[in-house]
């Protein structure tokens, strides 16, 4: 066992136990936010650099301070380690950064994408982003792709974070995407535009965090906030068959798997109880779904405007200084 | 369908079967994947220059991988040509040393006299125009590479003979 | 004449032949390692000699192998790091093109004292023409049984391959490099784990550049204090620089570390000064990735010690007012050069080379060269200056690997100590985009 000292809060771990999971047993807001790394694909983290922290002893038997922030998700603790998260003003501001970075390719249009609500990537950048942004090149875009008749890819919307690649490895046996090219030019995609098929196929839309994988049999049928989860399930050969349905009355708009307060699935489905199981008595229902959305819009946030702030009133003391702090103005 | 078994009419000479070979040779005998850069290397040469999504195929089936684990290997390396290339490829280094000592100007000079822009192909068919970055020649700059030889300090005389004598061949 | 280790016989007609290379003396390391000496009693003299690693960090390589993990039943590798990919840099090429016969004996040599069964040389895959000259050698060493089954009847074996990469500078990244060599996209891994205790293959493996693993048979031959009574302090033995840019006389140099950078720069035994009779502006002394200095800096600190070629000399000033010696490439600058162009030039580099994996290296690469272009084809903004260096922040220390602070440090660098040439494209964009068009201080700048 370890002890580490993260964010002032003692915490005893397995050896091994890597900081990001050490802060997840603490809990709370102290969590560092992650977008790449995901427990149950191995392999998977180190990527976004959303998780960076500061650690200011390496371990009891060597205290000094690591030199760089490290990501939390794949770096394991030392007993007598001490890590800062939210006590870290570099880390907060080498996170705003990281929101910047993600942001600057990604489309800024979450009213019209289906992963609004439930994006980490929108969670993530209104904890730790600012509110304009400085980037006033052209954004990096691509051509929608439907990879089969159940999944489209939107790449404009991929942070690359490779958790559709992991999940294909080692839940299928025939990976058939994966990412290619290289730097920002990097693409998921699979050259020849194989059809992405298999059973498992479609949790790579679960555990993409943005809306770059959608299930084409829910896009644009409704916002996700309208519908009313539920736990339900049945009897599957294939997987555990306990879902999520996402229903509107007595339609069952989408079926996903089942996460836990991480966003990380805890069983994976068949893509026959996630696409062609869409009847109310397919299923057993167990009873409402407790959703913990951090959300932008559960947390009845997404009115916060990014505009001129001497349009509006009332704004937060705060909210007005970080938006004077831009170099240029927001309204030319 | 099944991703992995696509066989297709792809086929190297013996030369190149046996080079493969002594490639494979030189990993442990779980390890084949680790020859897929010279194996594409290989490949390129023996198939006019590029490789074909057919023939990153082949390369998946003689090292027993799936074909998406070459076709993300061969997009990420610059040396491999996704698309049909001219006869002679002409490499010309772009980067700071070598724009010093005139890289810019030897790629305009290579442009007038191909008439075609970087990433294209010659009217005749003869030379693809590419830029890349540093190739390790930086005292020698400008330069280019065709293959596996460096053209080294290069003017617009030079240049001119090479151009020449690659037509010649 | 300083001392040449390296490159003694760099001139001798046919010295990449075995024969030729055996009579000066070649393989003689081989022969005491194996027949006199434990494997450990050879890391010990590396450890003595001081031999920092040449690939650009500069760290020591006797330290490096002692980290090696030994655990039962798992083979070990060396792998030499011959992806030189790092703009200004082609030493280690000049260096195996020449006498690939030392690059092979070190890796013998080097390979007995891991451990190691069998070894690699990665090498970047547009030195075909290298690799065939390696082969070559290669196939010369196993028919003299320097290389194979119980290698001079020792009782040591060792294969030793190379194995060509395919374009990537990131695979100069050693775990990218050891990702590379198992077949995959050149993304460099997460450490921890380090490659000492998982390498290749999940093995414990060293990676070390081909300067470093060449040093390691004179080391053997004349013991590593002696070694590390060439040079100075901490920066011992020689070192070679690979000189480009603008310069009477490019090419690699092999110095001896303390050698005053003043005679490296103008003396006719080296560089021989600045080319066309013009005057020194700027240099990059270590590879591009390193600080940017103004002449006046380069050659004397911020406190007016001149200074020398060392690891210490080159970064006395910190980032503040130095630089780094980092791999020994050497690029000068006339003031003809346009340090808006050239900065422009290396984030372009470093964006066409960032493999993609992390965020802040992905997309700001691309960024700071997005705004680069702007700023040097006249679209700048005075605010964009300020952006640059802020994006730089950004990337430097937040990324996996190195590549990151690779691309910030010559961007923020540049602004450091050429901002008023940045603020001129800015505010003269119609004078900046002439062709050739340079920036020569204040004065001129105001006429325009």
């Amino acid at each position: 066992m370890a002890k580490i000292t993260f964010d002032g809060i003692e915490v005893e771990i397995p050896d091994g136990t890597t900081i990001l999971n050490a802060a997840r047993k603490i809990g709370g807001d102290v969590v560092p936010p992650a977008m790449c790394y995901y427990t149950p694909l191995k392999g998977s983290g180190g990527k976004c650099r959303a998780c960076l922290v500061k650690v200011t002893a390496g371990s009891a038997k060597d205290p000094r301070p690591m030199p760089k922030l490290v990501a939390s998700c794949v770096t394991p603790v030392q007993d007598g380690m001490v890590v800062e998260n939210t006590l870290s003003p570099q880390v907060l501001e080498a996170r705003k950064g990281v929101v910047e970075m993600l942001l600057i390719n990604h489309p800024l249009d979450c009213p019209v994408c289906d992963q609004a609500g439930e994006c980490d990537l929108q969670n993530f950048s209104y904890e730790h982003g600012t509110s304009a942004t400085r980037y006033e090149e052209d954004r990096r875009t691509f051509e929608k792709q439907d990879i089969g008749p159940l999944i489209q890819l939107h790449m404009n919307r991929c942070i690359l974070c490779y958790r559709c690649v992991y999940t294909a490895d080692q839940l299928t046996n025939k990976r058939v995407h994966g990412v290619l090219g290289r730097g920002d030019a990097s693409e998921i995609g699979t050259y020849i535009e194989n059809v992405i098929d298999n059973e498992f196929s479609g949790n790579v839309i679960d555990v993409c965090p943005v809306g770059a994988l959608t299930d084409k049999t829910f896009r644009f049928k409704n916002r996700v906030w309208f519908t009313k989860p539920l736990d339900a399930h049945r009897d599957c050969p294939k997987c555990a068959g306990k879902v999520i349905l996402w229903t509107r009355g007595s339609d069952v708009l989408r079926v996903t798997a089942r996460k836990n307060e991480y966003g990380e699935v805890v069983d994976f489905i068949c893509n026959e109880c996630r696409f062609e199981k869409k009847e109310m008595n397919d299923w057993t229902v167990e009873g409402p779904r407790h959703i913990a959305r951090a959300s932008v819009i559960s947390a009845n946030h997404y009115e916060l405007p990014v505009l001129n702030p001497q349009l509006i009133p009332d704004l937060p003391q705060s909210t007005v200084d970080e938006l004077n702090n831009f170099p240029r103005p927001f309204i030319s | 369908m099944d991703n992995t078994t696509i066989t297709n009419d792809i086929q190297f000479s013996d030369a190149a079967m046996a080079e493969i070979q002594r490639y494979i040779s030189h990993y442990p005998p779980d390890r084949k994947k680790s020859a897929i850069l010279p194996v594409l290397h290989i490949a390129q040469a023996e198939f006019g220059g590029w490789v074909s999504a057919e023939v990153q195929d082949k390369v998946a089936e003689i090292l027993g991988i799936t074909p998406i684990e070459v076709y993300e290997v061969a997009t990420f390396y610059t040396m491999f040509n996704l698309k049909p290339v001219g006869k002679h490829v002409l490499e010309v280094c772009r980067t700071g040393p070598c724009m010093l000592r005139g890289a810019d100007q030897l790629i305009e000079h290579l442009e007038h006299q191909l008439g075609c822009k970087v990433g294209g192909t010659s009217a005749d068919g003869m030379f693809t125009l590419k830029t890349v970055e540093c190739l390790a020649a930086c005292g020698m700059g400008p330069m280019l590479q065709i293959r596996e030889k460096y053209y080294e300090n290069l003017d617009p005389d030079s240049t001119d003979k090479l151009l020449d004598d690659l037509r010649k061949e | 004449m300083g001392r040449k280790i390296l490159t003694e016989h760099i001139n001798v007609p046919d010295i990449h032949t075995l024969a030729v290379y055996r009579k000066m003396g070649g393989y003689r390391s081989v022969e005491k390692a194996l027949k006199t000496m434990t494997s450990e009693e050879v890391v010990e003299e590396v450890k003595k000699s001081g031999l920092r690693g040449r690939g650009g960090a500069g760290f020591p390589t006797g330290m490096k192998w002692s980290f090696l993990a030994k655990p039962e039943g798992k083979p070990r590798y060396l792998v030499c790091n011959a992806d030189e990919s790092e703009p200004g840099t082609f030493k280690d090429r000049v260096l195996m093109e020449k006498i690939p016969h030392a690059l092979i004996e070190g890796m013998i040599t080097s390979s007995y004292a891991l451990g190691a069964r069998t070894s690699y040389i990665y090498i970047r895959g547009e030195l075909m023409f290298v690799l065939r000259i390696l082969e070559k050698a290669i196939a010369e060493a196993y028919a003299a049984g320097f290389l194979g089954e119980n290698i001079l009847g020792s009782g040591y074996s060792l294969d030793l391959h190379v194995h060509p990469g395919g374009g990537a500078y990131i695979c100069g990244e050693e775990t990218a490099l050891l990702e590379s060599l198992e077949g995959k996209r050149g993304n460099p891994r997460n450490k921890p784990p380090f490659p000492a205790v998982q390498g290749l293959y999940a093995c414990p493996t060293v990676v070390n550049n081909v300067e470093s693993i060449a040093s390691v048979p004179w080391i053997v031959n004349n013991t590593g204090e002696e070694y590390a009574k060439i040079g100075v302090g901490r920066s011992t033995g020689t070192k070679l620089i690979s000189a480009g840019g603008h310069l009477n006389k490019p090419g690699v140099y092999e110095i001896e570390l303390g050698l005053p950078v003043e005679e490296f720069l103008f003396s006719d035994e080296y560089c021989g000064g600045i080319w066309k009779g013009r005057q020194f502006k700027a240099v990059v002394a270590g590879g591009s990735s390193v600080p940017i200095l103004p002449a006046h800096l380069f050659l004397k600190t911020a406190e007016g010690v001149p200074r020398v070629m060392t690891y210490e000399s080159l970064s006395e000033g910190g980032f503040v007012s130095g630089t780094m010696l980092g791999s020994g490439g050497f690029i000068a600058m006339d003031d003809t050069t346009c340090i808006v162009r050239n900065t422009w030039n290396f984030a372009r580099f470093y964006h066409h080379e960032s493999c993609g994996q992390c965020s802040p290296c992905r997309e700001g690469t691309g960024w700071m060269e997005k705004i680069l272009h702007r700023i040097e084809h006249g679209h700048g903004h005075m605010h964009d200056i300020d952006l640059l260096v802020n994006v730089s922040k950004q990337i430097e220390g937040n990324t996996i690997c190195p590549l990151g602070d690779a691309a910030a440090w010559p961007v923020a660098s540049a602004v450091r100590h050429f901002r008023e040439e940045f603020e001129w494209h800015v505010k003269h964009p119609g004078a900046a985009t002439q062709p050739g068009a340079v920036y020569r201080g204040a004065e001129e700048a105001a006429l325009v």
